[in-house]
């Protein structure tokens, strides 16, 4: 299993085949899926067609796309006409999009072969995919503990060698913290860098798509695929993406890296904190210089969040009525009660316990107290991050404050699991562009994650300072053992 | 600090979900915990910020005043619970 670099260019140079690339993954996911439970669904007899599609274009000598045969797994919230997406929810179970999202339509268009769809917290609301109606994805690297979340089916699928890439979407942490959990390398860009046509609405000021892959030269290369304008989504920046793949070489001298104070105090697992350490620490030895940033708001970070989110999330919700699509009572008196027992057949626990909160802090009399105060809050953090970047070129610290958890370990308390995030969800707040890639391995060889923030559309920024980082600590990381 | 069972029943109805007795108290109390830890934010002075809506300013964004084709009639259908001819079905609202 090599990379999605060299897969590409084998497949191009007539080494071997998409087919027989897309047989061997397809061939790796019945063997290992079983266990790992990674996928909602696969589409084979659909990526053998698109996989033969491409090479018949070599054979022809066109020209063929940037992804050209690379197998890539698409979180079930993101839509494919050509398959289910159930967003890991009882209500969209049998729901079949009559459309591709942009960023489908893109991996089509670069020649990409679509292998399945991942596995997810319901509505992307979690951090472990055990809120999936459908099954809990487990950890490659220890089947006891949780892959992260909310795109645990996409990292997982990465790290146990499913597929060479994947797409996830992040709203607090969902594509970083999972990476980090299971030593796959996950990409936020910039908040509407990525057309989210066709990603099932969570939180729609902080939703971004975005990429898993093994190394940081993969995730450029499938960011580079996804990104640019498009007049489908109205928050779309239309400012042209630079060719990621291309630039990513950099040396670590004159790099400024702002870590922050907040991001190692209480309730950081003291192998993380040693792990990120040493990591800024070898690339200071290599010339990078280390400033000390303060980001006072990031204890405020998850308030602000668990307002702003459930809010989004409980208007984007409304549209589950039982009427247009997706999942409808058989009993009810009238179209009320039709809608009230659709939706509370069709949610799990957790979305409805966001719709609650959301409804909540948006009824008469609260409004202010709860959303109004969220967004200035929301304003400090942003101001935090403006105050930073004037020192240091990107800020580095842990992606999550503990490695991989046990399954179960959180499930009964709603807080501890949104505690998860307390490190990634002020980038979504601030929209700013925020990469995971793994630094090493704890004493019992679960992955730890690094996070690199910066600033608004330097995605490439962060995009070479992670690849400055890989390179230099030069971590081979054996593959998972799948027990 | 749990909230009490009538605000969350008419939070509940707002929401179009239909609770059982045993889940309003349970979303109650989970929703005051919830709520107690989302109280630090009022320790904070924002009184001279203006709210953040989106992070990355866009307004007013438009496209092209161009006709183009829209979702067939049959596509936008065929998630439908309950259809006939080219409607949605659903229970009688006007006596």
């Amino acid at each position: 299993m090599t990379d999605a670099v060299s897969i590409r260019q084998d497949i191009v140079s007539k080494k071997t085949s998409a087919t027989a690339i897309a047989e061997r993954f397809l061939s790796r996911i019945e063997a290992v899926d079983p266990k790992v439970r990674a996928f909602l669904s696969v589409n084979k007899p659909a990526a053998l067609a698109a996989a033969k599609k491409v090479d018949e274009k070599i054979a022809r000598g066109e020209r063929v796309g940037l992804l050209a045969g690379l197998p890539v797994a698409v979180k079930d919230n993101i839509c494919t006409i050509d398959a289910p997406t159930t967003c890991g929810s009882k209500i969209l179970e049998t729901y079949r999009p009559p459309y591709d999202a942009t960023v489908v339509r893109r991996l089509r268009e670069e020649d990409a072969v679509i292998v399945g769809k991942t596995n997810l917290d319901e509505f992307a609301m979690g951090s472990s995919t055990e809120n999936s109606a459908f099954f809990t994805t487990r950890n490659p690297w220890n089947l006891q503990c949780v892959p992260g979340g909310s795109s645990g089916g996409s990292a997982a699928a990465v790290a146990a060698g499913m597929a060479p890439l994947s797409l996830g979407s992040d709203t607090g942490g969902s594509i970083r913290q999972p990476a980090a959990l299971t030593g796959t390398v996950g990409f936020k860009p910039t908040y509407g860098r990525v057309s989210r046509y066709g990603l099932v609405a969570y939180g729609s000021s902080l939703d971004q798509i975005g990429p898993f892959g093994r190394s940081v030269r993969d995730v450029a290369l499938l960011a580079q695929a996804i990104s640019g304008h498009d007049a489908l989504d109205s928050t779309s920046v239309n400012h042209a993406a630079p060719e990621f793949s291309t630039m990513l070489e950099r040396d670590a001298a004159g790099l400024r890296l702002g870590v922050p104070k907040e991001y190692f105090g209480a309730g950081l697992d003291p192998e993380v904190r040693a792990s990120v350490e040493a990591a800024i620490a070898a690339l200071v030895a290599k010339g990078a210089t280390r400033v000390e940033v303060s980001l006072p708001m990031t204890e405020y970070g998850i308030a602000a969040y668990y307002i702003v989110a459930p809010c989004e999330a409980s208007s984007n919700l409304a549209r589950y009525d039982g009427v247009h699509y997706g999942h409808r009572s058989k009993e009810y008196e009238d179209v009320i009660t039709l809608m009230a027992k659709s939706r509370e057949q069709g949610f799990g626990p957790e979305v409805t316990r966001r719709i609650i909160l959301g409804t909540f802090a948006l009824s008469s009399g609260y409004y202010d107290a709860y959303y109004n105060r969220a967004l200035k809050v929301r304003r400090r953090i942003k101001q935090d991050f403006d105050r930073a970047f004037e020192q240091c070129d990107v800020i580095v610290g842990p992606t999550s404050p503990t490695p991989a958890f046990p399954v179960g370990a959180k499930a009964s308390d709603p807080l501890a699991m949104y505690l998860c995030d307390v490190y990634t969800v002020a980038t979504n707040l601030a929209g700013l562009p925020g990469v995971s890639l793994p630094c090493g391995l704890t004493g019992s060889g679960l992955p730890i994650g690094l996070q690199i923030q910066g600033r608004v559309l330097d995605d490439l920024a962060v995009l070479r300072a992670a690849r400055v980082f890989e390179r230099e600590l030069a971590l081979s990381l054996p593959w998972p053992s799948l027990t | 600090m749990a909230i009490d069972r009538k605000t969350v029943e008419h939070v509940a109805k707002l929401a179009r979900l239909q609770l059982s007795g045993e889940e309003l108290d349970r979303y109650g109390k989970q929703l005051g915990d919830i709520l107690a830890y989302i109280a630090k934010l009022e320790k904070l002075d924002v009184s001279a910020l203006e709210p953040l809506a989106h992070a990355v300013d866009t307004s007013n964004v438009f496209r092209e005043d161009v006709p183009g084709p829209s979702l067939p009639r049959d596509a936008a259908l065929q998630n439908a619970p309950e259809k006939t001819g080219d409607f949605f079905i659903v229970p009688k609202i006007i006596e």
